[in-house]
Protein backbone atom coordinates (compact mmCIF):
# COMPACT_ATOMS: atom_id res chain seq x y z
CA UNK A 1 0.00 0.00 0.00
CA UNK A 2 1.60 3.41 -0.72
CA UNK A 3 0.53 6.52 0.11
CA UNK A 4 -0.91 8.68 -2.78
CA UNK A 5 -0.01 12.63 -2.15
CA UNK A 6 -2.17 13.33 -5.10
CA UNK A 7 -5.15 11.59 -3.46
CA UNK A 8 -4.68 14.17 -0.96
CA UNK A 9 -5.11 16.92 -3.09
CA UNK A 10 -7.90 15.52 -3.97
CA UNK A 11 -9.38 15.35 -1.07
CA UNK A 12 -8.92 18.77 0.14
CA UNK A 13 -11.77 20.72 -1.07
CA UNK A 14 -14.38 17.98 0.78
CA UNK A 15 -11.93 18.06 3.74
CA UNK A 16 -12.10 21.91 4.35
CA UNK A 17 -15.72 21.25 3.90
CA UNK A 18 -15.83 18.74 6.62
CA UNK A 19 -13.37 21.00 8.64
CA UNK A 20 -15.99 23.96 8.81
CA UNK A 21 -18.64 22.23 10.01
CA UNK A 22 -16.84 20.27 12.81
CA UNK A 23 -15.68 23.70 13.87
CA UNK A 24 -19.25 25.26 13.96
CA UNK A 25 -20.82 22.22 15.85
CA UNK A 26 -18.23 22.88 17.84
CA UNK A 27 -18.49 26.55 18.72
CA UNK A 28 -21.97 26.43 18.84
CA UNK A 29 -22.32 23.12 20.53
CA UNK A 30 -19.91 24.84 23.42
CA UNK A 31 -22.16 28.02 23.31
CA UNK A 32 -24.97 25.92 24.06
CA UNK A 33 -23.03 23.88 26.37
CA UNK A 34 -21.83 26.94 28.67
CA UNK A 35 -24.95 28.69 28.49
CA UNK A 36 -27.04 25.59 29.78
CA UNK A 37 -24.28 24.39 32.27
CA UNK A 38 -25.08 27.64 33.64
CA UNK A 39 -28.56 27.04 34.01
CA UNK A 40 -28.14 23.86 35.69
CA UNK A 41 -25.49 24.66 38.05
CA UNK A 42 -27.66 28.11 39.41
CA UNK A 43 -31.15 25.69 39.26
CA UNK A 44 -29.08 23.07 41.29
CA UNK A 45 -29.12 25.92 43.86
CA UNK A 46 -31.92 27.04 43.55
CA UNK A 47 -34.24 26.97 47.58
CA UNK A 48 -37.17 25.42 45.66
CA UNK A 49 -37.22 21.32 45.55
CA UNK A 50 -39.37 21.53 42.23
CA UNK A 51 -36.87 23.66 40.42
CA UNK A 52 -33.59 21.34 41.84
CA UNK A 53 -35.14 18.03 41.78
CA UNK A 54 -35.90 17.79 37.79
CA UNK A 55 -32.69 19.19 36.83
CA UNK A 56 -31.14 16.80 38.78
CA UNK A 57 -32.90 13.62 37.17
CA UNK A 58 -32.48 15.09 33.45
CA UNK A 59 -28.30 16.07 34.25
CA UNK A 60 -28.32 12.86 35.84
CA UNK A 61 -29.88 10.60 33.11
CA UNK A 62 -28.21 12.88 30.03
CA UNK A 63 -24.39 12.37 31.97
CA UNK A 64 -24.92 8.97 31.97
CA UNK A 65 -26.64 7.63 28.88
CA UNK A 66 -24.21 7.00 25.27
CA UNK A 67 -23.87 10.32 22.95
CA UNK A 68 -24.96 8.58 20.37
CA UNK A 69 -27.69 6.96 21.69
CA UNK A 70 -28.97 10.71 22.55
CA UNK A 71 -28.27 12.08 18.92
CA UNK A 72 -30.34 9.14 17.73
CA UNK A 73 -32.72 9.63 19.86
CA UNK A 74 -32.69 13.10 18.70
CA UNK A 75 -32.96 12.90 15.49
CA UNK A 76 -35.45 9.78 14.94
CA UNK A 77 -37.49 10.19 17.30
CA UNK A 78 -37.87 13.29 17.95
CA UNK A 79 -39.47 13.80 14.54
CA UNK A 80 -42.05 11.34 15.42
CA UNK A 81 -43.15 14.23 17.90
CA UNK A 82 -43.50 16.65 15.27
CA UNK A 83 -39.81 18.30 15.80
CA UNK A 84 -37.62 17.70 12.61
CA UNK A 85 -34.20 19.76 12.57
CA UNK A 86 -31.79 19.35 10.11
CA UNK A 87 -28.75 16.82 10.59
CA UNK A 88 -26.10 19.79 12.01
CA UNK A 89 -29.00 21.48 14.01
CA UNK A 90 -29.60 18.26 16.20
CA UNK A 91 -25.67 17.40 16.08
CA UNK A 92 -24.72 20.62 17.83
CA UNK A 93 -28.10 20.78 20.10
CA UNK A 94 -27.38 17.06 20.90
CA UNK A 95 -23.14 17.61 21.67
CA UNK A 96 -24.15 21.01 23.37
CA UNK A 97 -26.96 19.39 25.70
CA UNK A 98 -24.39 16.05 26.51
CA UNK A 99 -21.50 18.98 27.40
CA UNK A 100 -23.89 21.23 29.56
CA UNK A 101 -24.29 18.07 32.29
CA UNK A 102 -20.55 18.42 32.70
CA UNK A 103 -20.15 22.08 32.78
CA UNK A 104 -22.61 22.36 34.97
CA UNK A 105 -20.63 20.49 37.41
CA UNK A 106 -17.66 22.44 36.81
CA UNK A 107 -19.89 25.34 37.28
CA UNK A 108 -20.96 23.93 40.29
CA UNK A 109 -17.29 23.45 41.98
CA UNK A 110 -16.30 26.94 40.75
CA UNK A 111 -19.44 28.63 42.49
CA UNK A 112 -18.56 26.27 45.53
CA UNK A 113 -14.90 27.72 45.98
CA UNK A 114 -16.16 31.50 45.98
CA UNK A 115 -14.95 32.16 49.88
CA UNK A 116 -17.92 32.28 52.11
CA UNK A 117 -16.58 35.87 52.75
CA UNK A 118 -17.48 37.19 49.66
CA UNK A 119 -21.23 35.79 50.06
CA UNK A 120 -21.38 37.79 53.91
CA UNK A 121 -19.83 40.97 52.21
CA UNK A 122 -22.76 40.92 49.34
CA UNK A 123 -25.34 40.94 52.50
CA UNK A 124 -23.52 43.26 54.64
CA UNK A 125 -24.16 45.70 51.37
CA UNK A 126 -27.00 45.19 50.51
CA UNK A 127 -26.64 43.85 47.16
CA UNK A 128 -29.56 42.59 45.69
CA UNK A 129 -29.21 38.51 44.77
CA UNK A 130 -28.97 39.25 41.24
CA UNK A 131 -26.48 42.19 42.00
CA UNK A 132 -24.83 39.24 43.99
CA UNK A 133 -24.22 36.81 41.42
CA UNK A 134 -23.80 39.03 38.75
CA UNK A 135 -21.11 41.57 39.96
CA UNK A 136 -19.53 39.32 42.95
CA UNK A 137 -19.85 35.24 42.51
CA UNK A 138 -20.10 34.34 39.01
CA UNK A 139 -16.96 36.53 37.75
CA UNK A 140 -14.85 34.60 40.07
CA UNK A 141 -16.15 31.13 39.87
CA UNK A 142 -15.69 31.50 35.75
CA UNK A 143 -12.77 32.49 36.16
CA UNK A 144 -11.17 29.79 37.99
CA UNK A 145 -13.26 27.18 36.04
CA UNK A 146 -12.11 28.67 32.45
CA UNK A 147 -9.41 26.11 31.60
CA UNK A 148 -11.74 23.38 33.02
CA UNK A 149 -14.39 24.49 30.76
CA UNK A 150 -11.82 24.60 27.77
CA UNK A 151 -10.91 20.82 28.74
CA UNK A 152 -14.37 19.74 27.78
CA UNK A 153 -14.25 21.87 24.78
CA UNK A 154 -11.04 19.63 23.81
CA UNK A 155 -13.54 16.50 24.71
CA UNK A 156 -16.46 17.79 22.60
CA UNK A 157 -14.12 18.26 19.52
CA UNK A 158 -13.07 14.76 19.81
CA UNK A 159 -16.47 13.36 20.25
CA UNK A 160 -17.62 15.19 16.99
CA UNK A 161 -17.17 12.32 14.69
CA UNK A 162 -20.40 10.97 16.26
CA UNK A 163 -22.69 13.19 14.48
CA UNK A 164 -21.13 11.53 11.23
CA UNK A 165 -23.84 8.53 12.75
CA UNK A 166 -26.43 11.14 11.73
CA UNK A 167 -25.28 12.27 8.69
CA UNK A 168 -23.81 15.33 9.47
CA UNK A 169 -20.69 15.73 6.82
CA UNK A 170 -18.07 16.93 9.00
CA UNK A 171 -14.51 15.99 8.68
CA UNK A 172 -14.70 12.19 9.29
CA UNK A 173 -18.30 12.13 7.15
CA UNK A 174 -16.31 13.92 4.08
CA UNK A 175 -13.29 11.34 4.66
CA UNK A 176 -15.64 8.60 4.65
CA UNK A 177 -17.60 9.66 1.52
CA UNK A 178 -13.96 10.54 -0.68
CA UNK A 179 -13.00 7.05 -0.11
CA UNK A 180 -16.22 5.19 -0.66
CA UNK A 181 -16.14 7.02 -3.86
CA UNK A 182 -12.64 6.40 -4.67
CA UNK A 183 -11.68 3.71 -2.98
CA UNK A 184 -8.89 5.33 -1.41
CA UNK A 185 -8.72 5.11 2.25
CA UNK A 186 -5.30 5.92 3.94
CA UNK A 187 -4.98 9.15 2.91
CA UNK A 188 -8.53 10.84 3.61
CA UNK A 189 -8.69 9.35 6.95
CA UNK A 190 -4.66 9.78 7.96
CA UNK A 191 -5.70 13.73 6.91
CA UNK A 192 -8.74 14.01 9.23
CA UNK A 193 -6.49 12.21 11.92
CA UNK A 194 -3.76 14.98 12.03
CA UNK A 195 -6.21 17.62 11.81
CA UNK A 196 -7.31 16.60 15.14
CA UNK A 197 -3.88 16.86 16.66
CA UNK A 198 -3.74 20.53 14.55
CA UNK A 199 -6.78 21.41 16.48
CA UNK A 200 -6.75 19.73 19.69
CA UNK A 201 -3.17 20.20 20.93
CA UNK A 202 -2.63 24.09 20.34
CA UNK A 203 -5.83 24.58 21.76
CA UNK A 204 -4.52 22.78 25.00
CA UNK A 205 -1.15 24.43 24.99
CA UNK A 206 -3.42 27.84 24.77
CA UNK A 207 -5.34 26.55 27.58
CA UNK A 208 -2.67 25.84 29.81
CA UNK A 209 -1.56 29.33 29.42
CA UNK A 210 -5.00 31.04 29.92
CA UNK A 211 -4.69 28.67 33.30
CA UNK A 212 -1.35 30.28 34.40
CA UNK A 213 -3.02 33.74 33.61
CA UNK A 214 -6.33 33.02 35.39
CA UNK A 215 -5.28 30.61 38.26
CA UNK A 216 -3.36 33.14 41.04
CA UNK B 1 -25.01 59.59 78.86
CA UNK B 2 -22.84 57.00 80.17
CA UNK B 3 -23.39 53.66 80.81
CA UNK B 4 -24.30 52.08 84.22
CA UNK B 5 -21.67 50.08 85.69
CA UNK B 6 -24.10 47.24 86.52
CA UNK B 7 -24.01 43.40 86.98
CA UNK B 8 -26.11 40.93 84.73
CA UNK B 9 -29.36 41.93 86.94
CA UNK B 10 -30.17 44.89 84.64
CA UNK B 11 -29.88 44.67 81.19
CA UNK B 12 -27.24 46.67 79.27
CA UNK B 13 -28.31 49.98 78.17
CA UNK B 14 -25.64 51.94 76.25
CA UNK B 15 -27.09 56.08 76.61
CA UNK B 16 -30.25 56.68 78.37
CA UNK B 17 -31.98 58.92 76.25
CA UNK B 18 -32.11 62.08 78.40
CA UNK B 19 -29.90 64.08 76.08
CA UNK B 20 -31.87 65.65 73.37
CA UNK B 21 -31.83 63.75 70.65
CA UNK B 22 -30.71 60.86 71.37
CA UNK B 23 -32.92 57.64 70.09
CA UNK B 24 -32.21 54.43 70.82
CA UNK B 25 -31.03 52.84 67.80
CA UNK B 26 -30.50 49.09 68.56
CA UNK B 27 -32.52 47.13 70.62
CA UNK B 28 -31.88 43.02 71.30
CA UNK B 29 -34.86 41.88 72.71
CA UNK B 30 -34.37 38.21 74.44
CA UNK B 31 -32.46 37.14 71.42
CA UNK B 32 -31.12 33.35 71.75
CA UNK B 33 -28.87 31.88 68.86
CA UNK B 34 -28.08 28.30 69.20
CA UNK B 35 -25.90 25.92 67.25
CA UNK B 36 -26.95 22.57 67.23
CA UNK B 37 -26.90 22.01 70.80
CA UNK B 38 -24.71 24.62 71.90
CA UNK B 39 -26.45 28.15 73.13
CA UNK B 40 -23.92 30.51 71.86
CA UNK B 41 -26.58 33.32 72.81
CA UNK B 42 -29.19 33.46 76.12
CA UNK B 43 -31.64 35.51 76.23
CA UNK B 44 -29.29 38.68 75.59
CA UNK B 45 -31.31 41.66 76.47
CA UNK B 46 -29.02 44.98 75.01
CA UNK B 47 -30.01 48.17 74.26
CA UNK B 48 -27.50 50.44 72.18
CA UNK B 49 -28.56 54.62 71.68
CA UNK B 50 -27.84 56.12 68.91
CA UNK B 51 -23.93 57.48 68.29
CA UNK B 52 -22.93 55.23 71.38
CA UNK B 53 -19.71 53.11 70.90
CA UNK B 54 -19.73 49.46 72.44
CA UNK B 55 -17.11 46.93 72.31
CA UNK B 56 -17.74 43.54 73.27
CA UNK B 57 -14.87 41.37 75.15
CA UNK B 58 -14.80 38.01 76.14
CA UNK B 59 -13.18 35.29 75.66
CA UNK B 60 -13.71 33.34 71.58
CA UNK B 61 -16.92 31.20 71.37
CA UNK B 62 -18.85 33.78 74.25
CA UNK B 63 -21.06 34.84 71.46
CA UNK B 64 -19.42 38.23 70.94
CA UNK B 65 -18.82 37.99 66.71
CA UNK B 66 -22.37 36.22 66.98
CA UNK B 67 -24.34 39.72 67.63
CA UNK B 68 -22.45 41.25 65.57
CA UNK B 69 -23.97 38.22 62.50
CA UNK B 70 -27.41 38.76 64.18
CA UNK B 71 -26.92 42.32 63.65
CA UNK B 72 -25.76 41.94 60.19
CA UNK B 73 -28.94 39.26 59.25
CA UNK B 74 -26.15 37.25 58.62
CA UNK B 75 -27.32 34.59 61.24
CA UNK B 76 -31.12 34.50 62.49
CA UNK B 77 -32.09 34.44 66.10
CA UNK B 78 -33.56 30.96 67.03
CA UNK B 79 -35.65 33.46 69.59
CA UNK B 80 -36.29 36.92 70.04
CA UNK B 81 -35.99 39.93 67.95
CA UNK B 82 -33.81 42.66 67.20
CA UNK B 83 -34.86 45.97 66.28
CA UNK B 84 -32.81 48.96 64.40
CA UNK B 85 -34.78 52.25 65.71
CA UNK B 86 -38.43 51.40 65.68
CA UNK B 87 -38.44 48.63 62.91
CA UNK B 88 -37.51 45.22 63.73
CA UNK B 89 -34.86 43.69 61.63
CA UNK B 90 -34.98 39.77 62.26
CA UNK B 91 -39.15 40.23 62.07
CA UNK B 92 -41.99 42.07 60.16
CA UNK B 93 -45.34 42.61 61.23
CA UNK B 94 -47.96 41.23 58.84
CA UNK B 95 -51.62 41.82 59.79
CA UNK B 96 -50.05 43.04 63.45
CA UNK B 97 -48.74 39.74 63.44
CA UNK B 98 -44.75 39.34 64.10
CA UNK B 99 -43.21 36.59 61.56
CA UNK B 100 -39.53 36.46 60.53
CA UNK B 101 -38.16 38.87 57.89
CA UNK B 102 -38.56 38.41 54.32
CA UNK B 103 -35.24 38.61 52.53
CA UNK B 104 -36.31 41.64 50.42
CA UNK B 105 -37.68 43.08 53.87
CA UNK B 106 -34.55 42.52 55.77
CA UNK B 107 -32.13 43.62 52.62
CA UNK B 108 -33.82 47.23 53.09
CA UNK B 109 -33.52 47.52 56.65
CA UNK B 110 -30.02 46.37 56.80
CA UNK B 111 -28.82 49.18 53.99
CA UNK B 112 -28.36 51.06 57.48
CA UNK B 113 -25.48 48.90 58.70
CA UNK B 114 -22.13 48.41 57.53
CA UNK B 115 -19.92 45.61 59.02
CA UNK B 116 -16.06 45.29 58.81
CA UNK B 117 -15.04 41.55 58.51
CA UNK B 118 -11.45 40.15 60.21
CA UNK B 119 -10.76 38.80 56.60
CA UNK B 120 -11.86 42.36 54.56
CA UNK B 121 -13.45 40.30 52.14
CA UNK B 122 -13.33 42.96 49.39
CA UNK B 123 -14.30 41.81 46.04
CA UNK B 124 -10.66 40.70 43.85
CA UNK B 125 -12.62 41.09 40.77
CA UNK B 126 -13.34 44.79 41.53
CA UNK B 127 -10.88 47.73 41.59
CA UNK B 128 -10.74 49.46 44.55
CA UNK B 129 -12.94 52.18 43.42
CA UNK B 130 -15.63 49.93 42.15
CA UNK B 131 -15.52 48.14 45.60
CA UNK B 132 -16.26 51.53 46.84
CA UNK B 133 -18.73 52.31 44.81
CA UNK B 134 -20.50 49.24 43.82
CA UNK B 135 -23.38 48.57 46.45
CA UNK B 136 -24.13 53.07 46.90
CA UNK B 137 -24.77 52.54 43.15
CA UNK B 138 -26.53 49.02 42.53
CA UNK B 139 -28.30 49.49 46.24
CA UNK B 140 -28.88 53.14 47.06
CA UNK B 141 -29.27 53.85 43.26
CA UNK B 142 -26.69 56.73 43.64
CA UNK B 143 -25.23 58.07 39.52
CA UNK B 144 -21.90 56.55 38.84
CA UNK B 145 -20.11 60.13 39.43
CA UNK B 146 -21.61 60.96 42.40
CA UNK B 147 -20.79 57.29 44.08
CA UNK B 148 -17.38 58.11 42.62
CA UNK B 149 -16.74 61.57 44.40
CA UNK B 150 -18.27 60.24 47.64
CA UNK B 151 -15.49 57.08 47.56
CA UNK B 152 -12.56 59.72 46.38
CA UNK B 153 -13.20 61.35 49.26
CA UNK B 154 -13.02 58.18 51.26
CA UNK B 155 -10.14 56.65 49.82
CA UNK B 156 -8.67 59.95 50.96
CA UNK B 157 -10.07 59.77 54.51
CA UNK B 158 -8.25 56.65 54.84
CA UNK B 159 -4.87 57.70 53.03
CA UNK B 160 -5.31 55.28 49.42
CA UNK B 161 -6.26 57.98 47.08
CA UNK B 162 -3.13 56.72 44.90
CA UNK B 163 -4.31 52.96 45.08
CA UNK B 164 -7.82 53.30 43.49
CA UNK B 165 -6.92 51.99 40.31
CA UNK B 166 -5.48 48.76 41.65
CA UNK B 167 -7.00 45.78 43.20
CA UNK B 168 -7.41 44.22 46.24
CA UNK B 169 -4.50 41.29 45.84
CA UNK B 170 -2.10 44.21 45.08
CA UNK B 171 -2.81 45.89 48.16
CA UNK B 172 -1.16 44.94 51.99
CA UNK B 173 -3.20 43.84 54.46
CA UNK B 174 -3.87 46.59 56.20
CA UNK B 175 -4.51 48.59 53.22
CA UNK B 176 -7.17 45.95 52.19
CA UNK B 177 -8.42 46.63 55.57
CA UNK B 178 -8.97 50.14 55.37
CA UNK B 179 -10.58 50.25 51.81
CA UNK B 180 -13.12 47.55 53.20
CA UNK B 181 -13.69 50.16 56.14
CA UNK B 182 -14.26 53.07 53.17
CA UNK B 183 -16.60 50.45 50.87
CA UNK B 184 -18.86 50.15 54.10
CA UNK B 185 -18.76 54.40 55.14
CA UNK B 186 -19.80 54.49 51.36
CA UNK B 187 -23.11 53.98 52.12
CA UNK B 188 -23.50 56.30 54.68
CA UNK B 189 -24.86 53.17 57.83
CA UNK B 190 -25.90 54.93 60.87
CA UNK B 191 -24.86 51.35 62.33
CA UNK B 192 -20.75 49.98 61.95
CA UNK B 193 -20.10 46.45 63.10
CA UNK B 194 -16.21 46.09 63.16
CA UNK B 195 -15.46 41.88 63.87
CA UNK B 196 -11.60 41.80 65.08
CA UNK B 197 -10.94 44.12 62.05
CA UNK B 198 -7.32 43.38 63.02
CA UNK B 199 -6.96 40.27 63.73
CA UNK B 200 -5.49 39.38 60.52
CA UNK B 201 -3.27 41.92 59.93
CA UNK B 202 0.56 42.00 60.78
CA UNK B 203 1.52 43.74 63.73
CA UNK B 204 3.03 46.65 62.18
CA UNK B 205 -0.45 47.33 60.17
CA UNK B 206 -2.89 47.62 63.02
CA UNK B 207 -1.96 50.01 64.35
CA UNK B 208 -2.49 52.60 60.99
CA UNK B 209 -5.53 50.88 60.51
CA UNK B 210 -6.83 51.41 64.42
CA UNK B 211 -5.58 55.00 64.06
CA UNK B 212 -8.40 55.41 60.97
CA UNK B 213 -11.01 53.86 63.60
CA UNK B 214 -10.41 56.08 66.08
CA UNK B 215 -10.89 59.20 63.72
CA UNK B 216 -13.80 57.81 62.46
CA UNK B 217 -15.35 56.88 66.16
CA UNK B 218 -13.99 60.68 67.07
CA UNK B 219 -15.40 62.89 64.19
CA UNK B 220 -18.67 60.83 63.07
CA UNK B 221 -21.77 59.79 65.05
CA UNK B 222 -22.26 56.55 63.72
CA UNK B 223 -22.66 54.58 66.29
CA UNK B 224 -20.26 51.61 66.25
CA UNK B 225 -20.46 47.87 67.60
CA UNK B 226 -17.02 46.61 67.74
CA UNK B 227 -15.57 43.08 68.74
CA UNK B 228 -11.82 43.31 69.44
CA UNK B 229 -8.70 42.24 71.42
CA UNK B 230 -7.09 45.54 71.04
CA UNK B 231 -8.08 46.84 74.73
CA UNK B 232 -6.21 49.73 74.38
CA UNK B 233 -8.46 50.60 71.37
CA UNK B 234 -11.27 49.44 73.24
CA UNK B 235 -10.57 52.17 75.91
CA UNK B 236 -10.15 54.88 73.73
CA UNK B 237 -13.29 54.69 72.12
CA UNK B 238 -16.11 53.01 73.63
CA UNK B 239 -18.70 54.47 75.82
CA UNK B 240 -19.76 51.19 77.12
CA UNK B 241 -17.73 47.88 77.16
CA UNK B 242 -19.37 44.66 77.52
CA UNK B 243 -17.76 41.48 79.11
CA UNK B 244 -19.42 38.66 77.37
CA UNK B 245 -18.91 35.10 78.66
CA UNK B 246 -20.93 31.69 77.73
CA UNK B 247 -23.66 33.50 75.65
CA UNK B 248 -24.49 36.07 78.29
CA UNK B 249 -23.37 39.43 79.10
CA UNK B 250 -21.53 39.26 82.90
CA UNK B 251 -20.32 42.64 83.37
CA UNK B 252 -20.87 45.96 81.69
CA UNK B 253 -20.03 49.60 82.16
CA UNK B 254 -17.58 52.47 80.87
CA UNK B 255 -13.91 51.29 79.58
CA UNK B 256 -12.22 52.88 82.36
CA UNK B 257 -14.21 51.17 84.93
CA UNK B 258 -14.39 47.92 83.48
CA UNK B 259 -10.61 48.05 82.84
CA UNK B 260 -9.68 49.48 86.12
CA UNK B 261 -12.24 47.69 88.35
CA UNK B 262 -13.84 45.01 86.97
CA UNK B 263 -16.95 43.46 89.82
CA UNK B 264 -16.49 40.14 88.05
CA UNK B 265 -14.57 37.96 88.65
CA UNK B 266 -14.55 36.05 85.58
CA UNK B 267 -13.57 39.91 84.03
CA UNK B 268 -10.51 40.13 86.06
CA UNK B 269 -9.20 36.95 84.55
CA UNK B 270 -9.70 37.75 80.96
CA UNK B 271 -8.53 40.92 81.26
CA UNK B 272 -5.55 40.17 83.22
CA UNK B 273 -5.06 37.40 80.70
CA UNK B 274 -4.85 40.23 77.40
CA UNK B 275 -3.81 42.99 78.90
Amino acid sequence: MTFDWSAIGAFLPMFWKGVLVTLQALALGSLIAFALGLVWALAQRSSLKVVRWPVTVVTEFVRNTPLLVQLFFLFYVMPEWGLTLSALATGVIGLGLHYSTYTAEVYRAGIDGVPAGQWEAAVALSLSRRRTWTAVILPQAIRRVVPALGNYVIAMLKDSPMLFAIGVLEMLGEARQFSSQTFQTIEPYTLVGVAFIAIAYPASLLLRALERRLVR
Amino acid sequence: MSAEHSTPNTPPTVGDGANSGETELIHFDKVTKRFGTHTVLDALDMKVFAGKHVTLIGPSGSGKTTILRLMMTLLKPDEGTIKLGDRYLTHEEKGGKLVPASDRYSREIRKNIGMVFQQFNLFPNMKVLRNITEAPVHVLGLDKDAAEERARELLELVGLTAHLDKYPTQLSGGQQQRVAIARALAMRPQVLLLDEVTSALDPELVAGVLDLLRDIAHSTDITMLCVTHEMNFARDISDCVMMFDAGRVIEFGPPEQIFTEPENERTREFLSAVL
